[in-house]
């Protein structure tokens, strides 16, 4: 019955977590398929660690509910849990060599030695660790330990694999080499993770779903794509990439509206000052205050006719950084396409 | 059957807390304090003059009797000795502390921090006992002393009437050494530890701005030391103050704290007296407790 | 940890430094080397330098003549022994305890803790004697071990903890969610991981026992441990050669452990530390 994919892989039915006064976790409901690369992003202090901890069994929720593959294991104590984490800092037994790390859920469990082996060897060939079973942990570097902590999670085929920022330590280079290799192994295997990051950029590369987290709530689940582009909150907009948020007077003269709105730097253009407006599009008329040459491309602080700022991002295809200094305190027309402008909720 | 105990156990851990505390607590708490409180107790009882039967009605007599010249007396000696032993060890700890803390290689150090701290642990009466044959008027000291012709100087010391005695070990002047060499490495750990927080950077920067190395070190580096000062101040003034072996062995017929309770407490039988007088050390310890917290010393403990 | 770059910014010590810091550590230990050199003295009476001859027949003395050392000797290891079973049990519950757990009143445990050693052992003593008395228990020696082990405690208890707080936290919780249950997971992880500061917190207990006088003389019955065998001699010298003997086997039961302790102790920090 277990991998019915009908059936959800994670379940929270009005989850909350309480600490004191503070809503940790507050009143969360999520649904988590199976075969999912699923990300939990947020700040620190938004949720999205206690509610791994939950799924673990390191921490119980105060109210509602978490089911695996339909089983209520709200109560259940992490031994008894099909699920297995990958920690932020590793937690590799110091004691233990390499081998005997990943050995160790087979050990407790007392699987037969020969079998221990054997599954050990299948484990640290698919982490690129072969030869590595004698080493102590210590005499690894970061992205090695890494792989340990994730061999020693996988050699039990839990139902979820939870990862717990589990690239935070690692440097940039290493860290995108790692996002590419997580994603290979997850196909590889077909399990269920969840990723817990703070991240956006990790969440966007590695993620089938993300699930954006603050103060204790959900702010919105969706694809990658969906959460890029159409944001439904500005956090979400200001947390996920940078954006622009149109409001107030300005944005009423602009939209025609009073909601508010997002739009990406990207997405807006600097067009010649007579350029008319299509129907299609809309257009404003500002001063550019500021410009950040940042090699790829070049960010403009536009100040607008009428009061408030707009940050434009143009990619350097041709200028150079003097021609781009040079547009400082000039003034600009920019436009952009209706279709890429979101409504935000409240 | 294990499992079930352990998810049992996992489920209720205020359980599991009370399980662990409870016999510690049992012990430290009844045992230890209940017998500091049968201290207390007694220190209020007092002792019939005539039969010797200890009295069991709550009175300050005992309390008075502190007062007494000849208690008060002890007490002024005992702080006195304490304090001379404090200021010594401070000015003899420092050297080593901060050739430690700031010199010494990461090898070495290590090596240099276990040698002072065996000591602070092992031997205490075997290291006090070195000092009776050191001082001895016939032993090791004494023929050093002469050999660098300096037999009037020594002569002259034991001549004074409060410090002095018959010979080195029989005198304060002995006492006053053995506890200063007894208690040395409760001095020099605190100052280490002190120093060891005190940034490298701090001290580059001192010398950056224009100090002289010896600038630097009296500006910089002795008021950050200082928390460490006090910090071994506490233990070298409070095993003085409650010694007492070192005055039996090294002595002569003046009373030390210690000593005095130890001889209220067992030939005298007087044990209300006894118990008031221990309360002086205490309530010394916990005032000097209070002062050396202000100054930020358990930092450095 | 030890990079080249703290290499090159250390500073050199001045010369007079060097000997003053040199120096403490042989006054340190010096005292103690006196009292080896006396053990080989043919003088009974007195103490004299330089010695009037050289003999090894005091070792044999205290070796084969003198069954009342071997009966303090026995005693004292004894003591030593049960009271560091007890400290190495309850120093070990408290630090669990502290550590596992942000409860009320968790700075207070170690301050009581503290309380035996940081008090003069006199006031402990006489705390001790005043109760067992009043209660009219029979001295003994329990009471000796029950004296010994208030002091005993704080060792392990600050040795364990320090090993608690420097293991990751997350290693209890992986080992659990690997599938051990509370009793493995102390088992394979916990116990293997505190073991060296078990060793070394207990090797101090011992050899603080081993030579503990002060709350012994307040504790003892009729009984006679070593130390107190040794203070007797220090108030009132009678077997002086054989004491210097006994003084010596104290220093060499007494400073090993505690080497070996602060090795382990200093070893195990610097593994942690330079695994990077």
């Amino acid at each position: 019955m277990a991998n019915n994919s009908s059936t959800p892989a994670i379940q929270f039915t009005k989850v909350s977590r309480h600490f004191g006064d503070i809503r940790a976790v507050d009143n969360v409901d999520v649904e988590i398929k199976d075969g999912e690369f699923f990300s939990m992003l947020g700040p620190s202090g938004s949720g999205k660690t206690t509610c791994l901890r939950m799924v673990a069994g390191f921490d119980t929720p105060t109210s509602g509910n978490i089911f695996l593959y339909g089983q209520d294991v709200s109560q259940l104590p992490p031994y008894d849990r099909d699920v297995n984490t990958v920690f932020q800092d590793y937690a590799l037994f110091p004691h233990m060599t390499v081998g005997e790390n990943v050995a160790y859920g087979l050990m407790v469990k007392k699987v037969a030695k020969a079998e221990r082996v054997k599954r050990v060897d299948e484990m640290l060939e698919l982490v690129q660790l072969t030869g590595f079973a004698s080493r102590k942990p210590s005499q690894l570097s970061g992205g090695q330990r890494q792989r340990v902590a994730l061999a020693r999670a996988l050699i039990n085929h839990p139902k979820v694999l939870l990862l717990d920022e589990p690239l935070g330590a690692l440097d940039l280079k290493l860290r995108q080499q790692m996002q590419v290799e997580l994603k290979n192994i997850q196909r590889e295997v077909g399990i269920t993770f969840i990723f817990v990051t703070h991240d956006q950029e990790e969440a966007l590369t590695m993620s089938d779903r993300i699930a954006v987290f603050n103060q204790g709530k959900i702010e919105q689940i969706g694809s990658p794509t969906e959460i890029y582009e159409h944001p439904q909150t500005a956090f979400v907009a200001g947390f996920v990439g940078v954006s622009n948020i149109i409001e107030g007077e300005v944005g009423k003269r602009i939209t025609n509206s009073t909601n508010k709105f997002s739009i990406r730097p990207e997405k807006i253009h600097f067009v010649k000052p007579d350029q008319n407006l299509d129907s299609d599009s809309y257009a404003v008329n500002g001063n550019i205050r500021d410009v950040v040459y940042l090699g790829l491309y070049t960010r403009y602080l536009v100040e607008i006719d009428g009061g408030g700022d707009l940050v434009v991002v143009e990619q350097n295809l041709k200028s150079t950084s003097q021609e781009v200094m040079r547009a400082r305190g000039q003034a600009a027309r920019l436009m952009w396409k209706k279709e890429h402008i979101s409504k935000l909720g409240d | 059957m294990l499992s079930r105990i352990s998810t049992y156990l996992y489920k209720t851990p205020k359980l599991v807390l009370a399980l662990l505390l409870v016999p510690p607590m049992l012990y430290m708490g009844v045992v230890y304090l209940g017998s500091l409180f049968a201290l207390l107790i007694n220190s209020f009882y007092s002792i019939d003059d005539f039969s010797g039967i200890i009295v069991r009605e709550f009175t300050l007599k005992t309390y008075a009797q502190i007062f007494y010249p000849a208690n008060l007396e002890i007490f002024m000696r005992t702080a006195g000795m304490a304090a001379a032993v404090t200021v010594v060890d401070a000015l003899f700890a420092f050297p080593l502390a901060y050739y430690i803390a700031k010199f010494a290689a990461p090898r070495l150090k290590t090596w240099l921090i276990i040698a002072v701290t065996i000591p602070l642990w092992s031997s205490y009466l075997v290291r006090v006992y070195a000092w009776k044959l050191i001082l001895a008027k016939e032993g090791i000291l004494s023929w050093f002393i002469n050999l660098f012709g300096l037999g009037g100087v020594l002569d002259w010391l034991l001549s004074i009437p409060e410090i002095g005695g018959s010979s080195l070990s029989l005198s304060p002047i002995g006492m006053f050494i053995a506890f200063s060499y007894i208690w040395l490495p409760y001095m020099i750990i605190p100052i280490q530890t002190a120093l060891e927080r005190v940034p490298a950077s701090l001290i580059e920067a001192s010398g950056d701005l224009g100090a002289k190395p010896f600038q630097t070190f009296r500006s910089v580096i002795l008021p950050l030391a200082f928390p460490g000062v006090v910090a071994g101040s506490i233990f070298t003034f409070s095993l003085t103050l409650g010694d007492f072996i070192v005055p039996l062995s090294l002595g002569n017929s003046k009373y030390f704290i210690g000593q005095a309770v130890y001889s209220y407490q067992g030939t005298a039988g007087n044990v209300p007296l006894a118990a008031a007088m221990t309360m002086g050390p205490v309530v010394i310890m916990i005032v000097y407790l209070l002062i050396a917290r202000k100054l930020g010393a358990f930092d450095a403990l | 940890m030890r990079s080249n770059s703290t290499d090159s910014t250390r500073p050199k010590a001045t010369l007079g430094l060097k000997l003053a810091a040199f120096g403490t550590i042989l006054f340190l230990y010096g005292p103690m080397l006196v009292i080896f050199l006396y053990t080989f003295t043919p003088e009974e009476a007195t103490y004299t330098f330089p010695l009037p001859g050289f003999t090894t027949k005091w070792y044999g003395v205290a070796l084969f003549e003198r069954p009342d050392l071997w009966r303090a000797l026995i005693l004292s290891v004894q003591v030593a022994g049960i009271s560091t079973l007890v400290a190495l049990i309850l120093g070990t519950l408290a630090a669990a305890a502290v550590y596992r757990s942000n409860f009320f009143g968790r700075e207070s445990i170690s301050f009581l803790l503290i309380l035996p050693i940081a008090l003069p052992g006199i006031v402990t003593g006489i705390a001790l004697r005043t109760a067992i008395g009043g209660l009219d228990i029979p001295f003994s020696f329990w009471t000796i071990v029950i004296g010994h082990a208030t002091f005993c405690v704080v060792v392990v208890y600050n040795n364990v903890l320090a090993r608690f707080r420097r293991m990751s936290g997350s290693v209890i919780e992986a080992s659990m969610d690997l599938g051990a249950n509370s009793f493995q997971t102390f088992r394979y992880v916990v116990l293997p991981n505190i073991a060296t500061a078990l060793l070394a917190g207990g090797m101090l207990a011992f050899a603080l026992s081993f030579d503990e006088v002060i709350v012994t003389t307040f504790t003892a019955g009729q009984q006679t441990t070593l130390p107190i065998w040794i203070f007797s001699q220090l108030v009132r010298p009678r077997d002086r050669p054989v004491t210097n003997v006994v003084a010596t086997i104290v220093i060499l039961i007494t400073l090993l452990p505690i080497f070996f302790a602060q090795k382990l102790s200093a070893d195990s920090s610097d593994t942690e530390g330079g695994s990077k």
